[in-house]
């Protein structure tokens, strides 16, 4: 079995801070992996454990996003692709597709494509299910399991409001998963990380897959962004520090007015 | 080039819950949200739906303002499959060229509009929490980086613009005189689908009340280390009819169900009052709340954030302020 993983290099938009303006501070704040990448590559890896499946990651940003690629080979991918071009920038969710699943063309066969559920920077979900229009493959998106592999069918448990539904798919085929919230993130130990800067580790340009640079970047978006600016406060009003006993009054009070106890 | 005049009207892809087959309410936000544009746009609105029997929500459609009404109705329909339903919206869409189409930002939505944007060739904006228009385009407002800014998205060469968005959010608007929509029902074939549905399982509803649908929401966070605070927090809440919900870390250790966690990750509320204990109000946690009505917030560190957004804060120790709380519910009673 073939599995390719989408990753992307994220910052960490748990430790973003902002301006006093409303801006965001962009210095200084970590690149991770993805979460949501991360855990679909440790269910990558342990289909792996089960299968003998071959692993193959792939990435599109800068040259840094190269570590993310190696951070997963550490963890036991097999090989690496970085899609790294000028022409990449830019790009929204339907340009980003459109070159991923240029890559994976000319990364296949493969039967298996993972995705996290979302990027937790853009938080829109959609690159994922965009890959599988692409390619015109079946998709499951929003899965918080795989129950079940065979070599032609996967199994699996899917959120869906209220509860869940478990789904055979046939292969090939792209999911999507949530991440688990008690998930430990596996790390790779010294020796793991030592041993794979031998493993193969590829950069390509647009054209090195075959992309139709009308189809990246800025000029192949649909989308733009026309503005961007601080979520709107609401009018702050008064913080008190008052005894135990007058706190609670006050709240009572507010909840009279509010008529919610009489 | 896309002829761009050559699409019209505002189109709302009306969700069925796949659990008890009830129209989402989030359906009749994005109608009532589409009948806005259109007037703005000088064109009509149109509801599709797919499904089985769906004629029982015609009325709801004509309440909040549907000019159209696309029907898809078969027996393979009943559940939700993305290559059938994107079919039926791919072709429907080939043959109406709308304007824009509004989807619920749900598990469902965010799976079918990505697909259908990818083979549209089309732009797609991802859970959207405020919808205008300006110059004939639709103006599609987003959190974006973890609720940290906000965006304003436009497709200004391609349609249909598309749209996923958030619920709860958007007001629904009765009309006080409902339309009287056109329906036009539209065949189709089911294709056998690459995936099959094994089982539908609702998950353990919680005997509390969901915060997303009461008026009274009280919220903990990791202020309230006390389980006995919390449990008085519980009877609180059920003196005054509120739900109860939680930031992440308190739903990680287990207190309350996940569909209780406010918040990025979690589900949007809008209650008419919002009261939080012991959070200190990190933006992931309040992109979920910051549009309730009122807030009112206790947290022991006069300098969190939450005192920002708030209409009455209290700096104080939520273990000692939440018993003198009951105790004076319990006189008043």
């Amino acid at each position: 079995m073939n599995i390719i993983i989408c990753l992307k290099q994220v910052p960490d938009t748990a430790k973003v801070k902002m301006n006093p303006d409303g801006t965001l501070i962009r210095t200084g704040v970590p690149s991770i992996l993805n979460p949501y990448d991360h855990f679909a590559l440790a269910t990558a890896l342990e289909i792996k454990k089960q299968t003998g499946a071959k692993i193959k990651v792939l990435s599109m940003g800068p040259s840094q996003a190269s570590k993310v690629l190696r951070l997963a080979l550490a963890l036991g991918a097999d090989e690496g692709y970085l899609l790294s071009d000028k022409a990449f920038a830019g790009s929204d969710t339907w340009a980003t597709a459109y070159a991923l699943s240029c890559a994976i063309k000319k990364i296949s066969p493969f039967d298996l494509i993972l995705c996290g559920q979302m990027a937790i920077d853009g938080d829109t979900a959609q690159t994922g299910p965009e890959i599988a229009g692409q390619l015109n493959i079946p998709q499951i998106t929003f899965c918080s399991n795989i129950e079940e592999v065979s070599p032609k069918t996967l199994t699996v448990k899917k959120l869906i409001d209220g509860g869940h539904q478990i789904l055979e798919i046939t292969l090939p085929a792209l999911i999507t998963l949530t991440t688990p919230h008690n998930f430990v993130f596996p790390y790779p130990s010294f020796t793991d990380i030592f041993k794979a800067q031998e493993k193969p580790l590829f950069t390509w340009t647009a054209q090195d897959v075959n992309a139709d640079i009308n189809k990246l970047g800025l000029k192949g978006s649909p989308t733009r962004v026309a503005k961007i600016y601080p979520p709107v406060q609401k009018q702050k009003g008064a913080v008190k520090t008052l005894s135990a006993d007058d706190t609670a009054l006050e709240i009572i009070k507010i909840l009279q007015a509010q008529k919610v106890i009489k | 080039m896309t002829d761009l005049k050559s699409y019209k009207n505002i189109w709302v892809f009306a969700e069925i819950d796949q659990i008890n087959k009830t129209l989402k309410s989030v359906s009749l936000e994005l109608l009532s949200a589409a009948k806005k544009l259109a007037g703005e746009l000088n064109c009509k609105t149109a509801v599709v739906i797919i499904g089985q029997e769906n004629k029982k929500f015609f009325d709801e459609f004509s309440k909040y303002g549907a000019d159209i009404i696309y029907n898809i109705e078969d027996v393979s329909f009943t559940h939700y499959d993305t290559q059938n339903y994107f079919q039926i919206l791919f072709a429907l869409t080939k043959k109406y060229k709308p304007e824009a189409i509004l989807f619920p930002s749900t598990y469902i939505g965010r799976d079918l509009a990505p697909r259908l944007a990818s083979r549209l060739s089309c732009g797609l904006t991802a859970d959207c929490t405020a919808l205008s228009s300006k110059d004939a385009n639709l103006v599609q407002s987003r959190p974006a980086f973890g609720g940290n800014i906000m965006a304003d998205i436009i497709c200004p060469n391609t349609r249909p613009q598309m749209a996923t968005v958030r619920a709860n959010i958007l007001p629904k608007i009765i009309l006080d005189i409902p339309t009287k929509p056109q329906i036009i029902e539209e065949h189709f074939k089911a294709i056998p689908s690459k995936v099959r549905l094994i089982k539908t399982k609702e998950d353990k509803r919680s005997e509390i009340l969901k915060p997303e649908e009461a008026d009274i929401v009280i919220s903990i966070g990791r202020g309230v280390k006390n389980k006995e605070t919390f449990s008085l927090i519980k009877e609180i809440a059920g003196k005054l009819g509120a739900a109860l919900g939680a930031t992440r870390p308190v739903i990680e250790e287990g207190l309350l169900p996940k569909n209780h966690q406010i918040g990025q990750s979690g589900v949007t509320v809008k209650p008419k009052i919002y009261i939080s204990f012991g959070i200190s109000g990190a933006l992931q946690h309040t992109v979920g709340m910051n549009n309730s009505d009122l807030i009112i917030s206790v947290n022991k560190d006069d300098k969190a954030p939450i005192f920002n957004l708030c209409q009455y804060g209290f700096v104080g120790d939520v273990e000692q302020i939440v018993p003198k709380i009951l105790q004076a519910i319990n006189k008043l009673k």
